[in-house]
């Protein structure tokens, strides 16, 4: 197996981490849903959070994505 | 460009359109998708030895700084007490950010206001400017979606609000890394964890800016690249995914603005009333 090779199949086995920035924003926001339901005068205050909370939860994915492409473009 | 594989902070860019760009000629494929994050020097000079050309990158930043001083001055240039449409603009522009930083950091941080609506404004433009695409006037460039851009911002945060905190606390600064009630043998593995977690933050701001931008701006160039590879026939497919899509991508150009400033204020706030 050659570098070329070895690359690609390492940017792919990378791109898994965005499974994981799949299941925490769709954890934040489930839970910001459901607490909206129970409570919907309180969950416009707090739709801030829920999106500061959706951007650090895709930040750590993209993380993934990130080392992805260094292994697919810079080594 | 000969000369373009020996700059230092555009080698990741470099070596991604030097890959892509040999894998990519193999007779009329897909356009590539990362030749738009590729620097073209406009003017090239050199200061102190060092490559200081104006490039397209240094024009989106001009361009953006130009952008935002000629809405506000012109948006104020009456200040009326009753707003008119544009200065309400302005205002709300204002007020936002103003929110942001004194429900985070509160009314004494207010003096780091404007560094903070800086920041919101030139990453909220710069990230716009790379999805305005004018064909033969205006060819979109993101100053912020390289990793060079967005490190040098988030470490003039982490340095400014590190250097905030150590002449507000003098030592007590170190404080920041003890949180409070914990058990002393807790506190053995708990310190090293705080210093490092808080070692890295600039690079988790910078790499969540970086990376959201450039994965997004290449996602709007291959689901074009297939618009046009379908032609009338297909192309409809793609094209309905493309543009609920461009309007996520203005949604995360605005969002990632956003956290950058709140991330900016809630450091502060840690570093400018230590209580854990």
């Amino acid at each position: 197996m050659g570098p070329e090779a070895a690359k690609l199949i390492g940017a792919g086995i990378a791109c898994i981490a965005l499974a994981g920035a799949g299941v925490g924003i769709g954890n934040i926001f489930g839970n910001y849903l459901s607490g909206a339901l129970r409570n919907p005068s309180a969950a416009q205050g707090q739709f801030g959070n829920a999106l500061l909370g959706f951007a650090l939860a895709e930040a750590t994915g993209l993380f993934g994505l990130v080392m992805a492409f260094i292994i697919l473009f810079a080594f | 460009m000969a000369t373009t594989t020996e700059a230092a902070t555009t080698s990741a860019t470099e070596a991604a359109k030097a890959a892509a760009g040999a894998a990519a000629h193999h007779g009329g494929g897909l356009p590539n998708p990362m030749h738009q994050f590729e620097i073209i020097r406009y003017v090239p000079f050199k200061l102190f030895g060092l490559d200081a050309s104006f490039t397209n990158s240094a024009l989106a930043m001009v361009m953006a700084a130009a952008l935002i001083v000629a809405f506000i001055w012109y948006a104020m240039r009456n200040r009326s007490l009753i707003p008119s449409r544009v200065q309400s603009v302005a205002e709300m522009a204002y007020e936002f950010v103003e929110n942001i930083v004194k429900q985070t950091a509160g009314q004494e941080a207010m003096g780091y206001f404007p560094f903070v609506f800086t920041l919101f404004m030139f990453i909220l433009v710069s990230n716009l400017l790379g999805l305005i695409n004018i064909p033969g006037v205006f060819a979109p460039f993101t100053s912020t979606s390289h990793i060079v851009v967005t490190f040098a911002m988030a470490a003039t945060v982490f340095i400014g609000v590190t250097l905030i905190g150590i002449f507000k606390h003098g030592l007590g600064f170190l404080k920041l890394f003890v949180p409070s009630g914990v058990p002393a043998v807790m506190l053995v593995l708990l310190v090293p964890i705080e210093v490092i977690s808080y070692f890295t933050r600039p690079v988790s701001l910078s790499v969540r800016l970086f990376a959201n931008m450039m994965a997004g701006h290449t996602m709007l160039k291959v689901f074009g690249a297939f618009v046009g590879a379908l032609g009338i026939v297909g192309g409809w497919a793609p094209l309905l995914f493309m543009v609920p899509f461009t309007g996520l991508e203005f949604l995360v150009a605005f969002l990632q603005a956003y956290v950058f400033a709140i991330l900016t204020s809630i450091y502060l706030n840690d570093a400018l009333h230590i209580h854990h």
